[in-house]
């Protein structure tokens, strides 16, 4: 069987995205797994000086296509350079991040390459030489292990789902040919609020629902920020126009899996628990004692939030030393 | 303008999901069925295109499901689509993501289109796949999670959303698009609404009348071999104490030193 994993690098104005480590980590398991190698696409313009870095999340082949047509992500050009490196390398699996920018990039792959693909994957495990994964389905209200059948086997990765293992290891940095082929889309401008923790990649999620009773989130921004982590919200509070649609948590919005998830004011429908029960540990605070969200916290705790959260803001910094 | 909506019908949201005795599918009996939410936005933008574009062309409607599909077709024609198309055949029944693209992509090559809307994904098997591919299969470009858009001089602008923010690009037409929460706020269908769908034409084709057989479709590469409940999270602990302030003090105690998270 040829064979060999590629990994797909993520990176943004020049620094990878956390899932790209994850992917690469994860890529190497399963090359040692199927007793191959492993190498690592990276795709943007001006980025060959970072992209050495990845040889010790377990690359021996580091692939860069630097260009300033790679600038920006765009589908079809992405798609393209993608799509020659595999028909040179002949990879029998493809690992990369499900982000926004991985999801459109794998599907839009898999139909190129009429290759099978798992998206939102948190598990991977060899079979008998078979690649099986574990994904959610149903927003996270079954789990499903699918098989997957035809070369490449596209395996886009949930962020925070995979660990990170590095190495000593270095590896060696490649430029690739380019067939940018043509594209249709036109980069217009970005919106990029580079400063904000990216909710599904937050090691600390402090979301706020109806009990905010408004748009002040000031008590919730203030304990997540303490953490380095990210501010989510309920479905009402996002339709009662409190926060934006980005930060919704929840079947319809964004699955999370943080290591610590702290629901303030969220009673906890089934939509919203689908979005964060694969959180490590869970809080919920609640005036309510009967909120469906205690049933799933490890801890709970029946007060007013707008008490309570600060109090334990300030709990934290004392024990952070902050 | 020609506006073609790619549309689901799946389980409710608020629908509790159980595995079948098989393992590998879910029980349907108690579920309610609705159109993919992603779907509603898909349905409600490509009516404000062909308003926004003075009404002329037409909004059709194309699923690929089984009969009972028909309900979910329907409830888009009394929003104020005016066709609908359901490929309903039993070889289609247990499609993957990407046969699935093939099979809508088949149809769509005899039917005119400007601009085509689908959901980012179907909330049942959560793919975020069958757009993007339906568009490569069509040699269209296609631009995901649109929050925004507006189209003129054949050409649409979409605004969509990545981590951090949005980024705006600029497609030519004919493209596809899939819709972002945010992008609108889909009409409920009025009563009006649904006398008038019951007339509208409303076709259901086997894979042969849109010219596919099972080698068109190919074998699926995606097998699902168990469906499995995630791990079932009991309730913890409620945090006990006289005031706020030693409650706070006894949950940051609990997570510094048990669940060693703080």
């Amino acid at each position: 069987m040829s064979c060999g994993v590629l990994a797909i690098a993520e990176q943004v104005n020049g620094v990878f995205r956390k899932v790209t480590y994850e992917a690469l980590s994860e890529g190497r398991v399963i090359a040692d797994g199927l007793g191959c190698s492993l190498s690592v696409a990276v795709l943007g313009s001006g980025i060959k000086s970072n992209s050495e870095s990845l040889g010790k999340y377990g690359a021996e082949r580091i692939l860069v296509a630097d260009d300033a047509v790679l600038e920006e992500y765009m589908t079809d050009t992405y798609t393209n350079v993608i799509a020659g490196i595999v028909a040179k390398e002949k990879p029998c699996v493809i690992i990369l991040g499900a982000s926004s920018r991985g999801r459109d990039l794998a599907a839009r792959l898999s139909a190129r390459l009429d290759a099978p693909l798992a998206m939102d994957c948190i598990a991977v495990r060899l079979d008998a030489g078979n690649v099986v994964v574990t994904r959610p389905m149903y927003g996270g209200k079954i789990l499903a292990e699918i098989m997957l059948e035809g070369e490449p086997r596209i395996i886009a990765i949930r962020p925070n789902s995979m660990k990170i293992a590095e190495s000593q290891k270095t590896g060696t940095v490649e430029d690739i040919a380019l067939d940018k082929g043509s594209t249709d889309l036109k980069f217009i401008e970005k919106k990029l609020d580079t400063g904000k923790v990216e909710l599904t990649e937050a090691d600390v999620v402090v979301s706020g629902g109806r009990g905010m009773g408004g748009p002040d989130y000031s008590v919730i921004e203030k304990l997540a920020g303490i953490f380095g982590g990210a501010v989510g919200a309920s479905r009402s509070a996002v339709d009662e126009g409190w926060r934006p649609h980005a930060d919704q948590v929840g079947q319809t919005g964004k699955v999370v899996s943080p290591n610590l998830y702290i629901a303030c004011g969220i009673s906890g429908a089934i939509q919203h628990l689908a979005g964060m029960s694969s959180s490590k540990v869970i809080v919920a605070i609640n005036k309510d004692p009967e909120a469906p969200i205690f049933a799933k916290a490890d801890y709970g705790i029946v007060g007013d939030l707008f008490e309570i959260v600060p109090l334990i803001t300030e709990e934290i910094k004392k024990v952070k030393g902050l | 303008m020609e506006v073609i909506v790619l549309l689901k019908q799946v389980p409710s949201t608020e629908s509790f999901v159980g595995i079948s005795e098989n393992g590998l599918s879910i029980k349907t009996d108690d579920v309610k069925w609705v159109i993919n939410p992603y779907d509603e936005f898909a349905v409600e933008e490509a009516l404000r295109v062909k308003e926004a574009h003075g009404g002329s062309g037409s909004v059709t409607i194309l699923s690929v499901g089984s009969e009972k599909a028909v309900e979910a077709i329907r409830t888009a024609l009394a929003m104020g689509a005016d066709k609908g198309i359901l490929i309903s055949d039993s070889a289609a029944y247990n499609c993957d993501g990407l046969q699935t693209a093939k099979i809508l992509a088949a149809a769509i090559k005899s039917l005119p289109f400007d601009l085509i809307i689908a959901g980012q994904r179907a909330v049942d098997g959560d793919n975020y796949m069958v757009g993007s591919a339906v568009a490569e299969f069509l040699n269209i470009p296609a631009v995901t999670m649109v929050m925004k858009e507006t189209i003129a001089d054949r050409k649409i602008t979409c605004s969509r959303t990545v981590e951090g923010g949005m980024v705006v690009v600029e497609a030519p037409l004919p493209a596809l698009i899939t819709t972002q929460r945010g992008l609108n706020e889909p009409r409920y269908a009025s009563l009006p609404g649904i006398m008038k769908a019951k007339k509208k034409p409303l076709e259901i084709k086997s894979l042969k009348d849109i010219g596919l057989d099972a080698a068109g479709t190919g074998a699926p590469k995606t097998k699902i071999i168990s469906l499995k409940y995630p791990p079932e999270r009991k309730g913890g602990r409620m945090i006990a104490g006289e005031t706020a302030a030693d409650k706070a003090k006894a949950l940051v105690k609990a997570l510094h030193e048990e669940a060693k998270i703080v």
